[in-house]
């Protein structure tokens, strides 16, 4: 318990996915002109990971790692099927994806309409197939590694970490463009030139968290 | 003052338009609005007129300022010949000191003023007010011994990339002392901190240069307790003789320039509370966020030194104070409701000790505390309007 807990504020702070990592950019950078929008995003972005996270770990746990099929009977147990990881990671993102996107357009068409295109993109969001790949890393680690993945619980804990970071991440972001709209910023750095400098500067001030025992 | 107004009246037309110098007008209409006020009227639309314009607020923060700025030069002059095992009076200190921050100083104003100029011109705007509080507080947040170029180097990247490419004065996210503070600490981390950046044991302008005595050891208080071994909070000056709360509140200790001394910093806080320059809320939510987070600690925290360091120790040493007062209160790049306020002053105490107690690599938490929260500063803001909008519609609704 006190390890989850560890591992989510860690995912949160240290290791964010946007300002530690730089994954999921594009979707962060398109998506963050509006408050509400952006958070919109960034629930439906935390849905997904907290969904393939525990799933793709089942399969890393009892499909795709070295001797993982065991349970199939003792032929199996020589297998290393981690070769397809990545194909099955995918797939398992994409099929939720899909799952999020109905329901989105079932019960609040009106986030549905301002996402657009990114919400079907979160399929290729770089945030949750990387939190797939460093969730599949992290879970060989030693145990005395305060990354370490143990349980599905973690797992868990790992996923919510990293989806309540991006969500702080594209707010703060979408807050200042909300701010930005009003600045006399030189023409040719309007839009995405002015926000890809926000965007370090942040990344900057989140460096105080950078080594925080927890 | 007629003779300076004479001779501006006389090259005026030489920097209007069509003059020869007319490129150069921003930094003629600078000049002029620093030695003169210009008579001239704003020409269309409603103008609320207040004798306070920009250039009497920031004139007044470097007033406040001053306190910190002469204690800080004094106390450089008093560190270096303690190292050095030399007693001279109080003066010889001050002039040493004051040597030793005055290249920092005039590079600070040099390069950022120099590419404020150059961005005035470039928009054909006036050159803004705001660098002279900016400049001024960068010798004052860097240790005494930053080499000259990296302060060159982090006010020009502060300037250009937290400042003109925002819109220049009013418009920065982030304050701009604390990004070249910043940049400085990443960039350079073996400059800025360690424990043979904060006194000065070489010369100052060829002067009063030395040996260090044997026993010096120049880690700041928060830099000792930082790597101390046991768990009871103990630190020792320069020669390892003990120090307490009230050498820290009156501020003969290590540390950067201006933010050693509580008791100075406190005397501009009163000069910016009294003209009502900077938020009062925010300095009082800051050492209360700061008191109420280090409480915290010394009750569950860890079991380490800096744990369990009494809250009212926190609030004197290392940047808290000056960061508090005059960090944080930028009216720019703090929240600007006033419930924002609130919330904002208190995070930055609060994240403030806690990167101090749990961020071994960062003991002097308050500078980069106060930058994290100049990013979310935005979204208080966004949350507090929500909030009152929320209000108003069921007090109309409710009618």
């Amino acid at each position: 318990m006190e390890n989850a807990l560890s591992i989510f504020v860690r995912s949160i702070f240290v290791d964010n996915m946007i300002f530690a990592y730089f994954l999921g950019m594009c979707s962060y950078l398109a998506v963050s002109k509006n408050v509400k929008t952006s958070f919109g995003l960034g629930v439906a972005v935390t849905f997904v990971l907290l969904i393939t996270l525990p799933v793709n770990y089942l399969l890393e746990r009892y499909v795709l790692s070295a001797g993982a099929l065991s349970w199939l009977g003792e032929g199996f147990a020589n297998l290393d099927l981690s070769y397809l990881s990545f194909i099955l990671f995918i797939a398992v993102i994409a099929a939720i994806t899909q799952l999020v996107e109905m329901v989105v357009e079932k019960f609040t068409p009106s986030l549905y309409n301002s996402l657009g295109i990114f919400l079907p993109l979160i399929a290729v969001n770089c945030a949750i197939m990387g939190g797939a790949l460093f969730m599949q890393q992290r879970l060989g680690l030693e145990a005395s590694d305060p990354k370490a993945l143990k349980s599905i619980g973690d797992v868990v804990a790992y996923a919510l970490g990293s989806g309540v970071g991006w969500i702080l991440a594209i707010v703060g972001l979408a807050a200042i463009r909300e701010k930005l709209e009003y600045s006399n910023v030189p023409a040719p750095l309007r839009g995405l030139g002015i926000t890809f400098i926000t965007v370090g500067l942040m990344a900057m001030a989140f460096l105080c968290f950078s080594g925080l025992k927890i | 003052m007629n003779f300076i107004k004479k001779i501006i009246d006389r090259v005026k037309p030489t920097f209007s338009e069509g003059g020869k110098l007319a490129k150069l007008h921003s930094l003629f209409d600078a000049v002029e609005t620093f030695l003169v006020v210009p008579n001239e009227t704003t020409k269309n639309g409603v103008h609320i007129h207040d004798a306070i314009d920009s250039k009497r607020t920031m004139f007044t923060v470097i007033i406040a300022l001053i306190p910190a700025m002469l204690f800080g030069m004094w106390n450089v002059g008093y560190q270096h010949f303690i190292a050095i095992g030399q007693e001279v009076g109080f003066f010889a200190e001050f002039a040493f000191g004051f040597l030793a921050v005055l290249p920092i100083l005039l590079v600070s104003y040099i390069v950022g003023l120099g590419i404020e100029i150059v961005a005035a011109q470039i928009r054909k705007e006036e050159v803004a007010e705001g660098y002279f509080v900016t400049g001024f507080l960068i010798p004052m947040i860097v240790p005494i011994d930053t080499p000259l170029w990296m302060v060159a180097v982090a006010t020009a990247f502060a300037v250009i990339f937290a400042k003109e490419v925002f819109g220049g004065t009013g418009y920065n996210i982030f304050n701009v002392a604390l990004i070249t503070r910043a940049f400085l600490f990443f960039a350079y981390p073996t400059a800025m901190s360690g424990d043979a950046v904060w006194v000065r044991t070489r010369d100052a302008f060829w002067w009063g240069a030395g040996e260090a005595v044997d026993g010096f050891s120049g880690a700041t208080p928060l830099g000792q307790i930082g790597v101390a071994e046991t768990s009871t909070p103990a630190f020792h000056d320069i020669m390892g003789n003990p120090i307490g709360f009230w050498d820290a509140f009156i501020g003969w200790i290590p540390g950067s320039v201006g933010e050693t001394s509580t008791l100075a910093i406190l005397l501009g806080a009163i000069v910016l509370i009294v003209t009502g320059v900077a938020s009062w809320k925010i300095m009082l939510s800051v050492f209360g966020g700061g008191a109420f987070m280090a409480l915290i600690f010394n009750l569950w925290g860890p079991d380490t030194a800096i744990a369990h360091l009494p809250w009212y120790e926190h609030l004197v040493l290392g940047g808290f104070a000056f960061g508090a007062v005059f960090m944080a209160t930028d009216p720019v790049t703090a929240a600007r409701t006033e419930t924002g306020k609130w919330i904002y002053g208190f995070l930055i105490g609060v994240m403030a000790v806690i990167i101090r107690v749990l961020n071994p690599g960062y003991p002097e938490g308050m500078m980069l505390a106060i930058l994290l929260m100049n990013v979310f500063g935005c979204l208080i803001d966004w949350f507090v309007v929500q909030a009152n909008i929320k209000k108003r519609l069921k007090r109309v609704n409710s009618k």
